[in-house]
């Protein structure tokens, strides 16, 4: 419960970051508002030597409107995606997911970026930008270069970021009026989900994304071409898993997250429907 | 008790500090001169559940910065001790030979700073000779392999062995018309209190002065003394706020015990605080029991017979919580019923997992559950109503002893009265209705109505509790108490009874506890005794020291002492009918200031123990495409005899039903085959939040004991005794339409949803 031993440095800028990051290489991790991180480090799950301190680079915490999308800082708390006008306006899908992560008190703290950047396929923003077809931003020392959310996410906790690479800026399509259905399974209110569905619907479109359905995020494609198709949404529903490859753990065996997958996938795309 | 304080719900005294400065815990005592340049001390632990130790190597842990000194079994020459309660299981205080359970201690780092005691404690290398690994409690009864070789069998305590009867098998029923037969299992839990343990030990002139977060300080005293082979009054235990205990904070632990032994040894004060990983697997746990019963009656709904066999998980040690199933579950077995026969036996078996202890409830919640489920599973067999068949077979009032069966004998009792009370708040009937239309409508999210009624001991104990009142010159009062607040509330209701015999105003008066150079002798706070044995002692003193002070204001108002009456409105002596010539506290105190002042001392004794009883009712929706369950109503009627502090009271109601609910819902200590713990910390192992919980409907209900003069029982652990089998059967009656007749607790959605699968 106390963490390994550590150097602490603090950038000002998302440049200065990367400078650091690249003196320090694969012993140095970004630490921004820390929920993530600091509990592992506490298990000593996560030991790194240098902890670069980007929470108080503060030109990376803004919601803008960038036309087609919403530009969020990777700094943005979640607090501020929640409550946004812009973000309830145009991705409501999000700002209610960021309603769901942990608690009050950690969604004051934790950032988009740094939850996404930490790649658990457990947290909820992770598969709601995929559902949502996000772009991330990314930052390295040769300049930027722009991610689809699905090319991000490589496996358990890993990420497509380089080790001298930040993600600085997360770009949301517009939902233009698309209907959405957020569903999180947990055993208590400030838990991870066992099981968790971001979803939306428009007339000829739609996105679907799981969480905790397996190493990564997950986008079940087969129900969003299920539905083009003009499957049933409770048909469609029955392919929830198509994509996915559920783990057994504390909470739930694989085939029982299956059979939760395909239950909130239904009501998710039900409300989405409606 | 017109003009009394007592009976209001007087806010606590105790609260504005604990929210705003907050409390001073062990590891809160910065600045107490006797710990200055302490060294911090750092348990290895057992990283394997069952193992012979080959070898501990800590020549590279010695080199790592801050290390002060390493000490081993070996090192420290310990011996091994007896089990309290089978004197065959021995162990040294630190792990040597073999280890039984992840997290038993090893050896202790002590480092110059906190931090530099878990680097340090990593390179402890231990070498281990695997053995068969024996969580489960079943396997472990029949395995060949022993924990304790000495006691010749992984059956640490069996009732039978110590004279209670054994149970006869299935002929006890051969009269009955319907018979059901059920295997429970009472999941092991982990108690949770806020503060974890810790403890501080410095040595002045030749005692031992130790801090700790303990529910006994007296208890922990006299451990302190044995272990360290000292004579009485060289060790002195003082008790900072401790943050929560629930029955596992009662005895002093291995870690707490060495402390005084290693600040000798290295010269220097010593702190010690756990980790919460730590505390998860090294504080003790709770519960633990597999239950096999039987129940028979007739078909019209009266039980003639009811049969446990308790299976109680020790785990690796012989502590108090193996001893419950007999000497508290057993007794309790039959609750509120009125059932002829009655047979039970249990049997304490040793598993390669944290010991346990006893846990808010200790044993009764165990008996309650057991007996609530089976009359549960009786009612469903007969196609009968639960509330019907319970209020057939419930012991009618009795303001006299009854003895059950069994051959327990409870004070007072209205349990129809608690059902009915309950039935009535909760709209039973209407209940039943809403029921049956979402069952005839197909609706995903079904309702279930869970009762039980419950009846309890409480102070059992009948060695006595200490009390004293002491009046200062300035007539300020100084209340001594042998019991020990964990977080119930005793400076406020102790001033109440304090302040209603002696007038004297409640921020006039102090409470002092938990210091055994200021109070020797107590029975510190467990089992819901405090009140009613405490308390009582607080009201006796307080009482006698009005008589004691009317002869001296006699004296000084040179007046006969029968013509001296006493005023609590002034809180002022004077002779009838001149009230303008009185005599306060204040003058009494100062008049004896050179002749050892105001004091009066009282042992309480009671005449027995209590029996608090109760009904609730549960109302939780079960969503059956997932089988989440949401518990979206609680109605609970639990009387304590009379109430001191209704707010205290609804206090101890409404955190006992979020703990009980918590077992019967989410709480549960697991290991994986190997026996490592995987519930070792909040997020893994699922304490229950407010987010969980709805507002709680709490109905009153007062039947006096005469076995104190407070008329008080315990109001401790009702709560979770009552809502535990009230929320777990609501669970399943949402689904007995469905097939679905026993799920264990804690109902997850993954065990409900299996449930209901199987039955379809």
């Amino acid at each position: 419960m106390i963490p390994a031993a550590f150097d602490y440095k603090r950038a000002s800028s998302a440049a200065e970051a990367i400078s650091l990051v690249g003196q320090y290489g694969d012993e140095a991790k970004f630490l921004a508002g820390g929920h993530s991180l600091i509990p592992l480090m506490k298990l000593r799950l996560a030991q790194p030597a240098m902890l670069i301190d980007i929470g108080r680079i503060k030109d990376l915490s803004y919601i803008k409107d960038g036309g087609d999308f919403i530009a969020i800082g990777a700094l943005t708390r979640h607090m501020d995606v929640e409550k946004s006008a812009l973000v309830l306006k145009e991705v409501p899908l999000l700002a209610h997911a960021a309603g769901y992560v942990g608690d009050a008190q950690v969604r004051h703290r934790g950032t988009i970026g740094g939850s996404l950047a930490h790649a658990d396929s457990a947290s909820d923003l992770p598969a709601t930008t995929l559902a949502l077809g996000a772009t991330y931003v990314v930052q390295g020392p040769k300049g930027e270069r722009l991610m689809a959310a699905a090319d991000f996410y490589k496996g358990f906790l890993e990420s497509a970021l380089q080790p001298d690479e930040m993600l600085t800026e997360i770009r949301v399509p517009k939902m233009n009026g698309a209907k959405w259905g957020f569903e999180k399974f947990n055993r208590r209110a400030q838990d991870w989900a066992i099981v968790g569905v971001a979803a939306w619907r428009s007339k000829d479109a739609s996105g679907v994304a799981l969480v905790n359905m397996g190493s990564t995020p997950i986008l079940a494609t087969s129900v969003s071409a299920a539905l083009k198709s003009g499957a049933s949404v409770a048909d469609a529903a029955q392919l929830a898993s198509n994509e996915a490859e559920p783990q057994d753990d504390l909470n739930a065996s694989s085939e029982y997250r299956v059979h939760l997958a395909k239950v909130l996938v239904r009501r998710a795309l039900e409300k989405a429907s409606a | 008790m017109a003009g009394s304080i007592l009976g209001n719900r007087v806010l606590r005294k105790e609260d504005p500090k604990f929210l705003t400065t907050g409390g001073v815990y062990v590891d809160d005592l910065r600045d107490e001169p006797l710990l200055v340049g302490a060294v911090h001390a750092t348990f290895v632990r057992s990283t394997v559940a069952h193992a012979n130790i080959t070898s501990i190597d800590v020549s590279e842990a010695l080199t790592m910065p801050g290390v002060v000194a390493i000490y081993t079994a070996q090192d420290l020459g310990l011996q091994p001790v007896e089990a309290s309660f089978n004197p065959m299981a021995k162990r040294t205080l630190l792990a040597s030979g073999k280890v039984r359970y992840v997290g038993e201690p090893l050896a202790i780092v002590l480092t110059e700073l906190a931090n530099q005691g878990e680097d340090a404690a990593e390179r402890v290398i231990v070498d281990y000779d695997a053995l068969e690994i024996l969580i489960d409690v079943e396997q472990a009864m029949t395995s060949s392999t022993l924990i304790y070789e000495e006691v010749g069998s992984n059956v640490v305590f069996e009732s039978t062995a110590i004279g209670m009867p054994d149970n006869t098998g299935d002929a006890l029923f051969a009269d009955c018309e319907v018979v059901v037969k059920g295997r429970f299992v009472n999941q092991r839990v982990a108690p949770c209190p806020l503060e974890v343990r810790g403890a501080a030990a410095a040595w002045d002139n030749g005692r031992l002065v130790q801090w700790l977060s303990t529910q006994h300080a007296q208890g922990a005293r006299d451990a302190i003394l044995k272990v360290n082979a000292l004579e009485a009054g060289q060790v002195r235990v003082i008790t900072p706020d401790v943050g929560g205990g629930f029955g596992a904070k009662i005895d002093a632990y291995p870690e707490d015990l060495l402390l005084g032994r290693i600040a000798k040894q290295v010269g220097k004060p010593v702190r010690w605080t756990e980790t919460r990983s730590e505390s998860m697997v090294a504080l003790g746990h709770g519960r633990g029991q597999i239950q096999y019963i039987t129940i028979g009656g007739t078909r019209t709904g009266k039980v003639t017979a009811y049969q446990l066999h308790a299976l109680q998980d020790s785990g690796a040690w012989v502590d108090i919580g193996a001893i419950l199933a007999p000497y508290m579950t057993r007794p309790m077995a039959s609750g509120v019923y009125d059932i002829p026969v009655i047979e039970v036996r249990t049997t304490s078996v040793a598993t390669n997992t944290t010991p346990m202890v006893a846990y808010r409830g200790a044993g009764r919640p165990e008996a309650t559950a057991a007996i609530e489920r089976a009359m549960d599973l009786f009612a469903l067999k007969l196609g009968k109503d639960p509330a019907e068949v319970r209020r057939i077979n419930l012991i009618p009032k009795f303001l006299e002893p009854f003895t059950t069966s069994i051959g327990q004998t409870y004070d007072v009792g209205d349990f129809e009265g608690a059902l009915d009370k309950v039935l009535e708040a909760s709209n039973y009937a209407q209940l039943r209705k809403d029921q049956a239309a979402r069952r005839a409508s197909g609706n995903t999210k079904q309702l279930g109505i869970g009762i039980s009624v419950y009846v309890e001991i409480t102070a059992g104990n009948s060695k006595g509790e200490f009390g004293k009142v002491e009046i200062l010159p300035n007539g300020r009062a100084i209340v001594y108490t042998g019991t020990s607040p964990h977080g119930q509330g005793h400076v406020t209701a102790w001033s109440m009874l304090a302040s209603d015999e002696t007038g004297i105003a409640m921020d006039m008066i102090d409470v002092v506890w938990g210091d055994t150079d200021l109070v020797p002798t107590g029975g510190g706070t467990m089992g819901s005794r405090s009140l009613q044995q405490g308390g009582a002692a607080v009201h006796q003193a307080s009482k006698e020291l009005v008589e004691q002070a009317r002869k001296h204001a006699a004296r000084l108002l040179e007046a006969n002492e029968d013509d001296v009456v006493f005023d609590k409105f002034t809180a002022a002596f004077h002779v009838a009918g001149t009230p303008a010539v009185a005599k306060t506290w204040a003058d009494i105190s100062s008049a004896l200031a050179t002749d050892g002042g105001l004091v009066q001392e009282s042992n309480f004794v009671s005449n027995g123990a209590t029996f608090p009883f109760g009904a609730h009712v549960s109302v939780v929706e079960v969503d059956t495409e997932t089988g989440k369950v949401t518990l979206i109503r609680h109605v609970a009627c639990d009387d304590a005899g009379r109430v001191i502090n209704p707010l205290i009271l609804d206090g101890q109601i409404h955190g006992g039903i979020g703990q009980g609910a918590a077992q019967a819902l989410l709480e549960e200590v697991r290991y994986d085959t190997d026996g490592n713990p995987i519930t070792s910390n909040f997020a893994d192992y699922a304490f229950i939040s407010a987010a969980e919980l709805p507002s709680f409907e709490v109905i009153h209900m007062e039947t006096p004991t005469p076995r104190n003069p407070l008329g008080a029982k315990g109001i401790g652990e009702s709560g979770t005794i009552g809502s535990t089998p009230a929320v777990q059967s609501a669970v399943i009656d949402a689904l007995t339409h469905l097939g679905v007749r026993h799920i264990d607790m804690p109902a997850t959605p993954e065990r409900v949803w299996s449930a209901i699968q199987s039955a379809n």
